[in-house]
This record gives structure tokens, C-alpha cells and sequence, in this order.
């Protein structure tokens, strides 16, 4: 099973009494809002899910993996997402973690 | 940018929606990603990238203090990938921002 934004917005249907209408604009913005903070550089900490932290790469050598062609990797700025605590833990005692 | 400061950004412009309900959304959703996760499932979001565990295989580790040897069991660790919208605005967004 995948979560998509159509089943979030489902339950808050279902849990949060919105509309589907209310409820499907609710999901949108909610990543939209997350978007535009990191856009601005800004990070985002959700407490008990994990953070989203922004990174300065500098330029670098590449390769094209296909061609063997080296070509520089431009600076950039990268998302990374670095999950809490309790979601580690919440995550490391899920039923299937004895292999992939 | 915290878990209130998002509800509180949310509910500016979900001006329809009661202060209280976007509070709820906002927890809803994060439970939902979390309950997800644990429970072994993906998460996808266009435009903003996905959510998967990656595994761990379990190895031996020590303790520092002692020095012993433990036998760590293998597990999994939450993983994110960005999404290519999200990708680019945040590079983008570097010109303007420190």
C-alpha cells in the first residue's frame, strides 16, 4: 500500500469532519506551505515525525554514467530529511524488519 | 519553520476552516505519515518526492565504554526523496536566500 495526498485527504474526511473539498485544499496547502519554507531557506522541524534540513553543495566532478563523459555537478541547494526520534523507533519495530 | 508555526500558516489561508480543525488536520496528516511508515507502506506525493524505509543489515557492534561486542539485529530506517518541483524551487530559491 502507497499514501497518497487522496487517501490523507480521505481521512480527514472521515476523521476532521472537512468536506472532501475543504479536506483535498487542507492536503495541498499543507505541502505547499512546507515547499514555500524551504524555498525561502528555511527549514522545517516537525516534532515526533523528523526535520527537513537544507544543504550548500559546492561544485564537484561528475560523470555521465552512460558515456563516461566528465561533466561538473553545479553547486546547489538540497532537501534532506533527517526523521525524529520516535518515528526511528516507531519505524525499526515494524513487523517486517527481519530483510527488505 | 515548526509544527505550529505550519498550522498557523495553514490556517491563514484556509480562512474558511476553523483555527481548531486546521490544528487537528495538521496532526492527522503527520499521523497518518507516521502510521504509514511504521507500518511498512510508501508514501508519494507529487511535487514534493516520496517517503520509503531503507533497510539496515544487522552487524556487529560495540559497546564504547567497554568495548564488548554487540550483535546488533538488522532494521529499517525512514528514507526521503524529494520530489523534482521540490527539488528545483529549493535550488532556485538559493539565489535569494543565505
Amino acid at each position: 500500500m502507497t499514501l497518497t495526498k487522496a487517501e490523507m485527504a480521505e481521512r480527514l474526511f472521515l476523521d476532521v469532519g472537512l468536506n472532501k473539498r475543504e479536506a483535498r485544499e487542507c492536503v495541498d496547502a499543507f505541502f505547499e506551505v512546507l515547499r514555500e519554507a524551504l524555498e525561502r531557506g528555511e527549514p522545517v522541524k516537525l516534532s515526533g515525525f523528523g526535520n527537513f534540513d537544507l544543504r550548500n553543495k559546492n561544485q564537484r566532478p561528475g560523470r555521465n554514467p552512460k558515456t563516461g563523459e566528465e561533466i561538473p555537478i553545479s553547486a546547489r541547494r538540497v532537501v534532506t530529511f533527517r526523521p525524529g526520534q520516535k518515528l526511528k523507533l516507531r519505524v525499526e519495530n515494524h513487523a517486517g524488519s527481519g530483510q527488505q | 519553520m515548526t509544527k505550529s508555526e505550519l498550522i498557523t500558516a495553514l490556517a491563514e489561508r484556509q480562512k474558511h476552516l476553523a483555527f481548531a480543525d486546521v490544528e487537528l488536520a495538521v496532526r492527522n496528516v503527520i499521523e497518518q505519515m507516521s502510521v504509514a511508515l511504521a507500518g511498512g507502506d510508501r508514501i508519494e506525493i507529487r511535487g514534493f518526492g516520496s517517503f520509503s524505509l531503507h533497510y539496515r543489515p544487522p552487524r556487529t557492534g560495540r559497546n564504547p565504554k567497554t568495548g564488548t561486542a554487540v550483535a546488533l539485529p538488522g532494521k529499517h530506517v525512514p528514507h526521503f526523496k524529494p520530489g523534482k518541483e521540490l527539488r528545483q524551487r529549493v535550488n532556485e530559491g538559493r539565489d535569494s536566500s543565505p
